[in-house]
C-alpha cells in the first residue's frame, strides 16, 4: 500500500500506521514532515537539531554500513550507550536491513555483557565511548561471534585503532554512503521488505536472579502501544520529549520507538547523564515518563529551596499549598470544585505555582507518568497541587511498558488506572493479573519453556498479584512470588511496607524482613540530602553518611516516622517491631539493587545476615560491625562501626 | 616540536639556595614528572619556567626562545600554561566565566566593537566560547558550567583549574600537584585526563606530584630534587632503583 501521500497525515486515520514497520514509518514521516525537527542533541553547550530528513539519512548510512559488514536478516546488534541520536540510528538502521537490536544497560559489568552477547548471539556491538568499549574488549575471548565493535566517541580509542575489530562510526557511515551511491534503490527496497510482525528489538527484563531474559518485541508491539497511549492522551507532532531514561529500559524505547513513530514528537537528548535535569529545564517537555525516584528527588529539591527561601515566599507557598492540595482532591476525582476554592487555586497558580513549575522545567508539561514502582499518595497530591498532572501507569516489558493508566480527572493514588483501549484484563484464580493486547510479546528469545509459562492460555502472565476495584481500576499488590508469610501464616507484602516507609521524606530506602518470623523488622537507609539538611539545621555535626546514620537524633527522627506508620497499619502484623539504620546506602554497584533500583532481597538478607539475626534477637541493642567498601578500581577498605537496634513500643 | 631546556639554573633568596645548578630537559609529547620531598624546589622550578621567578644564574630555553627573564604573560603567549596547586580561580564567577576570562588575551577587539558587539567582537566571542566548550567537554565539566566556582567540591575545582590552563591552548602544560587532597576516584579521573591530554591533544606535560604511585605509573621521564639539587633522573624504573632517591624519600637509619 502506498503510504507516502501527505493527505494520509491526519490524526483520525492513524489506524493504518500499525500496518508498518518502524523504518517504514520513519520513511513515511520523512515524506509527510521531512523538514520538521525530529531529534535534538545538546553538544558543546548548543542544541543541534536534526530533521526527519537527517534522521532517515543517518539511519540509511548506519543500516547500509552494517549491510556492507555482512549484517543482514535476523542478525543482532547490541547497543551499550548513553542516550544519543546514534543509538536510534544504529537500532533502526539494523532493523531496516532486517536485523534485530538489543540494548544493554551502561552500568553492566564486563562478564554480564559477555553473557548477554553470548545468549543473544550478537554479531555487532555499538558502544558510545571508551568505557563501554573497554568492557567489551575485556571479554573478547568469550565472544568470538562478535564481528565488530562500533564506537561513537573516538576519545581514548587510539590504542584500539590498529585493530580492525573496532570501528569508528564515521567509517561505518562512509561504508553505508558508498553502498548507497553504488545502488540508490537498495535501502528503500530493504525497508519495503520489513513486516510489522517481524521481531525488531530484544528488550532485556531485569533479572533479580541470573541472566536477564530477552523479550522479543515486534514493530507492531511498539507502534500499537504508541497509538493506544496517545488515543487516551493525545500528543501533537510539535510536542517535545526529553530522553533521559536508560535506553535499555522499556520505558525509554516505548517512547523513542513507539510514541515517537506513532505521533511524530521531537526527541531531545541531554548533553550528559549528569546534566539531564538542567537540559530538561531548557527544553520544557510536553510529556515525560519516569521512575518514582525522579519525582521524589524533584520534590525534595523543591522543599529544600522553599525552606531556604525568605519568609514571604515560605508563607505564600504554605498557604497556597493547602489550597492546592484541597483543589487537587477535586481535580483527581473529577468532582466539580466550589467557586471560592476554584478562585483561590487559580490565584495560587498565578502567584506561586506557575513560577515554581517553570523553575523545574514543567511549565509546558501536560502529563507526567510514573511507573516501575509505587509512588506515595501524598506525592500525587503534591504534584497535582502545584499543577503537574502526574499519573500512574502500569505494565511490563512484555507488553511494551504501558498497558494501564490513570485517565485525566480520575487519578486515584492507590490504583494504577484502567486498561488502555484494546487491552483486556483478567485476574486469575490465584489472583494474578493477566493482560491481552496487540502489544504483547511473542515470547522470550530462545527460552520456549519460559515463554510457555509467560503466555499460558494466550494471556500475558504478569507475576503480580492484584485485583480490580469497584471503579474498574486495577490495584497491584506485589509480586506473587514476593508475598511473605509470618510464622502464624498471615500474609504481607514486604514491598508494600517498604513503600510505606519510603513515603517518609527522611527514608531513602528500606528492606523489610519477617518471612516465617513472628514479627516484621526493617533495615533503613536515611535520605542523605533531606536528613543531612535536617541535621545541619539543628547543628548536628557529621562528615560522612555513616556518621549521619549513627546520630541518636536521626534515630529518634526515624523512630517517629516508624511509629506513625505503625499507627496507620491496616493489620496488626504489618507493624514494624524492630529496626536498624544501615551505615551505607544500598547500591547497584554492590549488587544490592537491580539495575532498575529494586532491592535484591535474597542477596541483601545474606550480606547483612549479622544484622538480620540481631533484628530478631530482642536482647541486642547495639552491635559492632565491619563496614566493607569497594572502590571502582577494586580496592577495598573496612571501617569499624556500631549499629544500634531499636524496638518499637507496643501500641495499645 | 620543541624542547624546554632548563640549564644550570640556580635560584637564591638571600643566602637560601632554593635551586642549585639544576639541569632539566623536557621533551615534547611526553609526561615529565618532578618529584622530591617538601621544600625540595619543585614549585620553584615551575615558577622559574612560568616567569614568576627569574633564576639567579643559568638559562631557560623553549626551543629557540629564551625565557630566562620573560614575564608570566610572555611565557603564556609562547604556549606554556600552568595549573596552580592552590587554585587561582575567581570563586565568585561561574565555571564558564572563569574559562572565558582566561582567554581574554585572545580577544583583540576595540572598545567600540565591544560597545556595539557586532562584527569582530561577536565573532571573536563566539570563537572563544566554542573553544571553551571544547575544553568543558574534554574535562567533563558540563554539569557545572553555570555553577559558581566557590560552591563546587574541591575535586571539581581542581578540574576547573586544569581546564583554565587548557583554555590557553598550550603546547606545554605545567601541573602543580593536580591530585593533592583528592580521593581515589577523583585521582583516577585526573590521571585519565592527563593521559588523554598527552595522547589526544599531543600536549607536553610537566607534572609535580606527591603521589608516587601515580607518578611511577604515567611518567615517561622523572627528575628528583632534594634541597634544591637534582639527585636523580631517568625512566620510572631507573629512578625507583636509584639509592640516592630512596635515601631522600625514606631517609637513613
Amino acid at each position: 500500500m502506498p503510504i507516502s501521500e501527505k493527505s494520509d497525515f491526519h490524526m483520525q486515520d492513524r489506524d493504518h500506521l500499525i500496518q508498518h514497520s518502524i523504518p517504514q514509518l520513519l520513511r513515511w514521516r520523512v515524506d509527510a514532515t521531512g523538514d520538521k525537527v525530529a531529534l535534538r542533541e545538546k553538544d558543546l553547550g548548543c542544541w543541534n537539531c536534526y530533521t526527519w530528513n537527517h534522521y532517515y539519512e543517518f539511519v540509511r548510512k548506519a543500516g547500509l554500513g552494517l549491510k556492507k559488514l555482512g549484517f543482514g536478516k535476523d542478525d543482532k546488534i547490541a547497543i551499550i550507550s548513553d542516550n544519543i541520536p546514534e543509538t536510534l540510528y544504529m537500532a533502526i538502521g539494523a532493523q531496516a536491513v532486517g536485523g534485530v537490536s538489543a540494548a544493554i544497560y551502561q552500568t553492566s559489568l564486563p562478564n554480564e555483557i559477555g553473557d548477554i552477547l553470548e545468549y543473544l548471539n550478537v554479531s555487532i556491538v555499538f558502544c558510545n565511548d571508551q568505557e563501554q568499549v573497554d568492557k567489551v574488549a575485556e571479554v573478547r575471548a568469550q565472544i568470538p561471534f562478535v564481528k565488530r565493535v562500533i564506537y561513537e566517541d573516538p576519545r581514548g580509542m587510539r590504542g584500539y585503532q590498529a585493530d580492525e575489530w573496532f570501528m569508528f562510526i564515521e567509517d561505518l557511515y562512509r561504508l553505508g554512503e558508498e553502498l548507497h551511491r553504488h545502488d540508490p534503490e537498495l535501502f528503500d527496497g530493504l525497508v519495503d521488505q520489513g513486516h510489522p510482525d517481524d521481531v525488531c528489538h530484544y528488550c532485556l527484563t531485569s533479572g533479580t536472579t541470573g541472566l536477564p531474559k530477552g523479550a522479543m518485541l515486534t514493530h507492531r508491539n511498539y507502534i500499537n502501544m504508541g497509538l493506544q497511549l496517545t488515543e487516551v492522551d493525545p500528543l501533537e507532532d510539535t510536542d517535545e520529549y526529553v530522553s533521559f531514561l536508560p535506553f535499555a529500559w522499556i520505558g525509554e524505547q516505548m517512547n523513542s520507538f513507539g510514541v515517537a513513530m506513532a505521533t511524530g514528537i521531537s526527541i531531545n537528548f541531554p548533553e550528559s547523564v549528569e546534566t539531564s535535569m538542567d537540559d530538561l529545564k531548557e527544553i520544557g517537555p510536553h510529556f515525560m515518563f519516569g521512575a518514582p525516584r525522579i519525582y521524589e528527588t524533584i520534590r525534595s529539591q523543591i522543599w529544600l529551596k522553599i525552606d531556604e527561601s525568605y519568609w514571604l515566599n515560605r508563607f505564600v507557598y504554605r498557604y497556597f499549598m493547602k489550597i492546592g492540595e484541597e483543589a487537587a482532591g477535586y481535580r483527581m476525582s473529577g468532582k466539580p470544585m466550589p467557586g471560592k476554592l476554584k478562585f483561590l487555586a487559580w490565584l495560587g497558580k498565578q502567584i506561586i505555582f506557575r513560577p515554581l513549575v517553570n523553575q523545574i522545567g514543567f511549565l509546558r508539561l501536560r502529563r507526567a507518568y510514573t511507573g516501575g514502582a509505587a509512588l506515595g499518595p501524598e506525592l500525587f497530591t503534591f504534584y497535582q497541587a502545584i499543577g503537574v498532572n502526574l499519573k500512574q501507569i502500569y505494565g511490563q516489558t512484555e507488553i511494551v511498558g504501558i498497558a494501564y493508566m490513570h485517565r485525566d480527572g480520575d487519578v486515584r493514588p492507590d490504583t494504577v488506572g484502567k486498561p488502555l483501549p484494546g487491552t483486556e484484563c483478567r485476574i486469575s484464580e490465584e489472583g494474578e493479573i493477566l493482560s491481552r493486547s496487540a502489544s504483547v510479546t511473542p515470547g522470550y528469545y530462545n527460552l520456549p519453556e519460559k515463554t510457555a509459562e509467560l503466555l499460558e492460555g494466550g494471556w500475558l502472565h504478569s507475576g503480580d498479584a492484584g485485583y480490580i476495584d469497584e471503579n474498574g481500576h486495577l490495584v497491584v499488590i506485589d509480586r506473587i512470588s514476593d508475598v511473605m508469610h509470618t510464622k502464624d501464616g498471615s500474609m504481607f507484602s514486604p514491598m508494600f511496607l517498604e513503600n510505606r516507609l519510603k513515603f517518609s521524606p527522611y527514608i531513602k530506602e528500606a528492606v523489610i524482613f519477617g518471612d516465617k518470623q513472628e514479627f516484621v523488622t526493617a533495615l533503613i537507609n536515611v535520605d542523605p540530602i533531606v536528613v543531612g539538611k535536617w541535621a545541619e539545621d539543628r547543628g548536628i555535626s557529621f562528615s560522612t553518611y555513616m556518621e549521619l546514620s549513627n546520630q541518636p537524633e536521626v534515630a529518634e527522627l526515624i523512630n517517629k516516622a516508624v511509629r506513625q506508620i505503625n499507627e496507620n497499619a491496616e493489620k496488626p502484623h504489618f507493624k514494624i517491631r524492630r529496626f536498624a539504620i544501615l551505615y551505607k546506602l544500598l547500591d547497584m554497584d554492590d549488587g544490592e539493587l537491580t539495575k532498575t533500583g529494586k532491592i535484591r532481597r535474597k542477596f541483601v538478607r545474606e550480606k547483612y545476615n549479622d544484622l538480620y539475626e540481631a533484628l530478631y534477637d530482642a536482647d541486642v541493642t547495639e552491635k559492632k560491625v565491619e563496614a566493607f567498601y569497594q572502590y571502582q578500581d577494586g580496592q577495598t577498605t573496612t571501617v569499624d562501626t556500631t549499629i544500634h537496634f531499636y524496638t518499637m513500643e507496643e501500641n495499645k | 616540536m620543541t624542547n624546554l631546556i632548563v640549564s644550570d639554573v640556580t635560584l637564591t633568596f638571600g643566602g637560601l639556595h632554593a635551586l642549585s645548578n639544576v639541569d632539566i630537559t623536557i621533551e615534547p609529547g611526553l609526561i615529565t614528572s618532578i618529584i622530591g620531598p617538601n621544600g625540595a624546589g619543585k614549585t620553584s622550578i615551575l615558577n622559574c619556567i612560568s616567569g614568576f621567578y627569574h633564576p639567579t644564574r643559568g638559562k631557560i630555553h623553549y626551543g629557540e626562545r629564551n625565557l630566562t627573564h620573560a614575564s608570566p604573560h610572555q611565557v603564556s603567549n609562547m604556549g606554556i600554561a600552568r595549573a596552580f596547586q592552590n587554585l587561582e580561580l575567581f570563586r565568585g564567577l561561574s565555571v564558564l566565566d572563569n574559562l572565558l576570562l582566561a582567554r581574554h588575551q585572545n580577544l583583540k577587539y576595540s572598545i567600540f566593537h565591544a560597545i556595539i558587539y557586532f562584527g569582530k567582537a561577536s565573532r571573536l566571542e563566539a570563537e572563544n566560547r566554542s573553544y571553551v566548550e571544547k575544553v568543558i567537554d574534554f574535562m567533563e565539566l558540563e554539569p557545572y558550567r553555570r555553577e559558581m566556582v566557590g560552591n563546587l567540591s574541591y575535586g571539581v575545582q581542581k578540574r576547573v583549574e586544569v581546564a583554565r590552563a587548557l583554555t590557553l591552548a598550550p603546547q606545554l602544560l605545567l601541573l602543580d600537584e593536580p591530585m593533592a587532597g583528592m580521593n581515589i576516584e577523583e585521582k583516577e579521573d585526573i590521571v585519565r585526563f592527563i593521559l588523554d591530554l598527552k595522547k589526544e591533544w599531543g600536549i607536553t606535560i610537566v607534572l609535580v606530584e606527591h603521589d608516587l604511585g601515580v607518578v611511577m605509573d604515567i611518567s615517561d621521564q622523572i627528575y628528583v630534587l632534594d634541597f634544591g639539587e637534582l639527585i636523580g633522573s631517568g625512566k620510572p624504573e631507573e629512578v625507583a632503583a636509584n639509592p640516592k632517591v630512596i635515601d631522600a624519600y625514606i631517609g637513613e637509619e
